[in-house]
């Protein structure tokens, strides 16, 4: 067995609202070819096994895993796609090298949103066919009634949640990967159109385009690779209940397990003492506070006033979405845990420019897939 | 350190039917019961849950994987999904074993599950969203077109001739009259019943195809410490193996499937085998079409190129034979729901190597097996090596 894995190298394209001149392969051939060059590793001869996520009606091909070999020099090699996160992705690599049968493997994850011309259509199709969709509910409605139990159970304001979409666009304006950076105020979220009371139109992560590529490799291979491996030093995922009808509301179970999963590995009692910054899902303003309080980063009930005192801004105590999150970067459908793993990857690493935090060790990556989903997962690493 | 080592210690299969009266969900939720069941498990006792289920077309579902959760026993549990189109059913079991491998759990539950008569009128419909959105789909193609292909190039490279192959669709189909969720097994059907049945893309006719089916398969697999406490007769998973070829499967030849080799090559060097003629006493190819039986036996490195047909005509491949092939009756007698049918080849390597295997049994105490599935675009193989 191999105990420990390290990410020796990333590369990714986008993100952007559009991609006109290349195709999804295109994308991912671009980022494979980075964070192959990254690692100094060549696909053909050195990756033992690869690894994609994606769900067939993002890509609007069925059985669509066919299609992801030959864009990452896979061809006639051990590959499997998992109908997952990004984040389900690098924790299935992590166990992949922790058997002892690989050393080396690679991850790759994409998002060609734009092609998709009925998205809100293609989501509410992850509904129950049978009791929930004939309710005809938008997926943005949903996301609406989870954020009114929320702000009902915690006491969150609408306003603290417009904090997190301020903080988000703004630190994107410094990442120059991201789509959506932009100074706007706490007014101007509150008074974007509604979609679903409370939820506004600007308390949600719009797509972009992209790909992100990892490699990952054992601690024998990762010294030789590079002079900055980041460690993974746990991996955690969970669902809850499928149906609408049975799950929590106000609170997210699957991520609090997932995050103890993960610490357990990583051998972490007290998050809040050692988990350095933070990058969360914040596909809509009040996740990013609801995942905050589940990952026992923050108390529950206070995690929207912290945002307001600045405690998650790049210069607070706790950093979160520093890269600008998917509110700031672009929600990058199965690839959206890759893009947050990939800015702790490079926060660790001291590559991030203009936002890089000081003195960083340890980060927390966390994603989740989605509504109506209650699929969640967490990435523990340090360097 | 070495690996640590899996074992399968419980299965469970629902009956494969035409049209199941169950949504896919109750298939999942039955067959995960029955494999808790034979080994007096509850969900308590599982840390985590891998699924495989081909397509999303097939129950027009986003993200099926999520809705199939809680059928699976997925609730607040570890839960992932993987796929490799048709050999998800083979690919599901490495996906468990590596979770156990790895350290992180001791005992995984592993469901497949496909229900294909949703689907209306006909399942091969979600097929035509497989191929290439530009160079292939505007020809129209479909799955039984594109094997017709195949079938023809493996036949006139090795002049094999189709009542030859018509024996595999024979014995597979008896075979699967003593298997109690077998759909389709015929324990009278001759060569002549095969070769003048109706054709559907030359040289395939229907009865060298598998039926469309709904059921679902689960197994239940251990580590080392937990399998040897809850049976005297663990089923070690010894070897593993997958691989995907390119996705321009035009650009290749398909007189052999090269793919099919190097994952049996893989699960072959994990298990230590040298010689797999010798070392492997029961095989379960994949066999949604006749044909692809003896392709794959030869990727398998079972027979020689060309060669695979002779076990069948010398009756090697019987079920008293020296290597029985697909004693379960295979995915041409007891039915193909994708996913499912490459699962049920490993529950039947566990039913066969403990000895449980009922009318079925191969005689003579087996100690090893290999089961192997084969899917996309005539691109991936799985394989997995199980031995008492």
């Amino acid at each position: 067995m191999n105990y420990r894995v390290a990410i020796v190298g990333i590369g990714w394209y986008g993100y952007r609202p559009v991609t006109p001149e290349v195709s999804y392969k295109e994308m991912v051939y671009q980022a494979a070819v980075r964070a192959y060059a990254d690692a100094g590793v060549d696909p053909r001869k050195d990756i033992e096994s690869f690894i994609t996520v994606a769900e067939d009606f993002h890509e609007g091909t069925s059985i669509f895993d066919e299609y992801t070999p030959d864009q990452l020099g896979a061809a006639l090699k051990p590959m499997h796609t998992i109908a997952g996160d990004g984040l389900h992705g690098l924790a299935t690599g992590y166990m992949l090298i922790r058997t002892g049968q690989f050393d080396l493997v690679a991850v790759e994850g994409h998002s060609k949103a734009s092609n998709i011309l009925t998205l809100p259509e293609v989501t509410a199709y992850a509904q129950d066919p049978i009791l929930n969709r004939p309710l005809r509910m938008n997926t943005h409605f949903i996301a609406g009634l989870e954020m009114n139990r929320f702000l009902f159970e915690t006491g969150t304001t609408p306003e603290q949640c417009a904090a997190v979409v301020v903080k988000n666009r703004r630190n994107a304006l410094k990442n120059p990967a991201a789509a959506y950076g932009a100074n706007l105020t706490i007014d101007e979220i509150l008074n974007s159109p509604p979609i679903s009371w409370p939820l506004g139109k600007r308390d949600t992560a719009e797509e972009a385009d992209g790909a992100i590529v990892m490699v990952l490799a054992s601690e024998r291979l990762a010294s030789n690779l590079t002079d900055q491996p980041v460690w993974i030093l746990g991996a955690g995922w969970c669902n809850d209940t499928p149906s609408l009808e049975n799950r929590e509301w106000g609170r997210i179970p699957y991520v609090e397990q997932a995050a103890r999963m993960a610490y357990r590995q990583a051998g972490i009692n007290h998050p809040q003492d050692t988990i350095g910054f933070a990058e969360v899902d914040d596909t809509y303003s009040y996740k990013e506070l609801q995942s905050l309080e589940a990952l026992g980063l923050i108390n529950p009930g206070e995690a929207g006033l912290l945002t307001e005192a600045g405690f998650t801004a790049a210069d607070g105590d706790l950093p979160v979405n520093v890269s600008g999150g998917s509110l700031g970067s672009g929600h990058l459908l199965d690839a959206t845990g890759l893009a947050r793993a990939l800015e702790v990857v490079v926060q660790l690493r001291g590559q991030a420019g203009a936002r890089q935090l000081e003195g960083v060790q340890t980060g927390l990556a966390q994603s989740w897939r989605g509504v109506p989903t209650t699929s969640g997962a967490v990435l523990v690493l340090a360097n | 350190m070495g690996m640590r080592k899996v074992a399968v210690v419980g299965a469970g299969m629902t009956k494969f039917v035409r049209r199941a009266q169950e949504t896919a969900k109750e298939l999942t939720w039955q067959a995960s019961r029955m494999a808790l069941q034979s080994c007096e498990m509850t969900m308590d006792d599982i840390e985590a849950v891998c699924l495989g289920t081909a397509p999303d077309a097939f129950d027009g579902i986003h993200m099926n994987g999520e809705y199939l959760s809680d059928g699976a026993g997925a609730w607040r549990k570890p839960y992932m999904r993987s796929y490799v189109g048709g050999g998800t059913g083979v690919f599901v079991p490495i996906q468990g074993w590596y979770h156990i491998a790895s350290g992180l759990f001791d005992v995984v539950l592993v469901v497949a599950e496909e229900k294909m008569s949703s689907y209306y009128p006909h399942a091969q419909a979600a097929f035509l969203t497989i191929f290439d959105h530009t160079t292939e789909r505007p020809l129209k193609p479909n799955l039984l077109w594109i094997f017709a292909l195949e079938m023809n190039r493996y036949m006139s490279t090795y002049g094999i001739s189709k009542a030859d192959i018509a024996r595999v669709s024979v014995l597979h189909k008896q075979n699967a009259a003593d298997h109690p969720c077998a759909l389709l097994g015929e324990a009278n059907i001759s060569v002549e019943d095969v070769l003048n049945s109706e054709v559907l893309a030359w040289p395939v006719q229907r009865y060298d195809v598998s039926p469309v089916s709904d059921g679902a398969v689960a197994v239940v697999l251990a580590a080392e410490h937990i399998a040897k406490r809850i049976t005297d007769k663990p089923i070690w998973i010894e070897g593993v193996g997958w691989n995907l070829d390119t996705s321009y499967w035009t650009n290749k030849d398909l007189a052999y499937p090269r793919y099919v080799e190097y994952a049996a090559r893989m699960a072959y060097e994990m298990a230590g085998i040298k010689e797999p003629r010798k070392e492997i006493h029961i095989a379960e190819p994949y066999d949604p079409f006749d044909y692809k039986a003896l392709h794959h036996l030869e990727g398998l490195q079972l027979a020689e190129r060309g060669k695979a047909v002779q076990l069948y005509i010398d009756g090697t491949a019987a079920r008293d034979g020296n290597m029985p092939v697909c004693p379960s009756g295979g995915l041409l007698g007891v039915g193909n729901p994708i996913a499912a049918a490459g699962l049920m080849k490993i529950a039947e390597l566990f039913w066969q190597l403990r000895g449980e295997a009922g009318a079925r049994q191969v005689p003579g105490d087996p100690r090893r097996g290999i089961a192997q599935a084969w899917g996309d675009l005539m691109q991936v193989g799985t394989v997995v090596v199980m031995g008492r």
